[in-house]
């Protein structure tokens, strides 16, 4: 009998592959956010309200995953920017790999922010790194305050946490405080933004963020 | 989480790492497993054994060791845990600390005949 020692990461395949987007990223100086959630957050209706505010004054492109469907692609799309989406048939989470090859049809050096929206899922995404500059984790006030809790790893390994659809708080069983709390005790280095899609609230916070992390 | 995907990129790390004429004398893979890995590991091992019956290792055993979660508090200057895998020291209650282990996933060895 015989041993062979590896000492291998099982995801090493996709840490590699990531580290080199993060070097094309760099070299383009493009500043890059993976966003992810469970689905139906609001992701892809942050996202349009983003393109609104920042329409002229950043070029960005963006990347969609989803299980299905290029619904979300024709949604941003109507907004005239470059738009890939990925369709993973089944997969739970997009990976370095995905998302390289859905960089062939985007033009790096035009752009200054790229947006990669994740496919709707609270646990997998949390261990695939894209390359990303930050893991941006939106959570909606109906699905309850104490997700930070039951899902700790999406919030130990996000940099920032985006509360979305604060407009419903006077109709849902959610209290925000306690919601921040749980989050911040989870990761207390989250930044934390309180938005809602539907009425613009926070977004103009959310947008300065952004605005201030474009790479000179 | 994704068990499956992660049984397929176990298999393909055994291949880059044993030469190809001994892939029939693969006897078993050895894991590292975190607590808080993500990786629920007898969901792990039962996908690596129904993946296996397509690639030469037919015969091959997943061993998992399990790693606990450590945390080392900055304020008891021990090494403590979290039962629920927080970032939170269960002696002091404080945050100041960092991950020792148990959130990993390694191959650490596979065994040839
Ligand atoms: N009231 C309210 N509704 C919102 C808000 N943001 C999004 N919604 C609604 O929530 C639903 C889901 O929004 P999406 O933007 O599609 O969510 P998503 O996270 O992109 O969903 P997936 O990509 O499928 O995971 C839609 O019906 C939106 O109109 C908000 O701030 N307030
Ligand atoms: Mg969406
Ligand atoms: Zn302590």
């Amino acid at each position: 009998m015989s041993i062979i020692t590896i000492e291998r990461k099982v995801l090493e395949k996709n840490d590699e592959l990531a580290a080199q987007l993060r070097n094309e990223f760099k070299k383009n100086k493009l500043f890059v956010i993976n966003i992810v959630s469970s689905p139906g957050s609001g992701k892809t209706s942050i996202l349009e309200k983003t393109i609104e505010k920042l329409k002229g004054k950043i070029n960005l492109a963006v990347i969609e995953g989803d299980v299905q469907t290029d619904l979300d692609a024709k949604r941003v799309e109507k907004y005239n920017v470059p738009v890939v989406q990925i369709v993973t048939n089944g997969g739970c989470h997009l990976d370095a790999k995905l998302v390289k090859d859905a960089l062939d049809s985007i033009n790096l050096s035009d752009i200054s922010f790229l947006v990669i929206e994740n496919v709707g899922n609270l646990v997998c995404p949390a261990g695939y790194d894209l390359g990303e500059d930050y893991k941006i984790v939106v959570l909606s006030t109906t699905e309850g305050d104490d997700k930070p809790l039951k899902y700790p790893k999406m919030f130990i390994n996000s940099s920032i946490l985006i509360i979305n659809k604060v407009d419903l708080l006077p109709y849902v069983n959610c209290n925000i405080k306690e919601l921040r709390d749980n989050a911040l005790m989870i990761n207390p280095d989250l930044k934390v933004f309180e938005t809602s899609a539907t009425t613009g609230a926070g977004i103009d916070d959310w947008c300065e963020w952004i605005l201030a992390n474009i790479k000179k | 989480m994704h068990e499956l995907s992660v049984a397929q990129s176990i298999v393909e790390i055994i291949k880059e790492n044993v030469p190809e004429q001994d892939y029939g004398k693969v006897n078993a893979v050895l894991l590292e497993v975190g607590e808080f890995s993500g990786i629920i590991a007898d969901s792990l091992q039962f996908c690596f054994d129904a993946v296996k019956l397509e690639t030469p290792f037919k015969k091959a055993r997943m061993e998992i060791k399990k790693v606990p979660f450590v945390l080392y508090c900055n304020l008891c200057k021990v090494e403590t845990t979290n039962s629920n895998g927080i970032r939170m020291c269960d002696k002091c209650g404080g945050f100041d600390n960092s991950i020792v282990s148990g959130t990993e996933m390694r191959v650490t060895e596979v065994e040839l005949d």
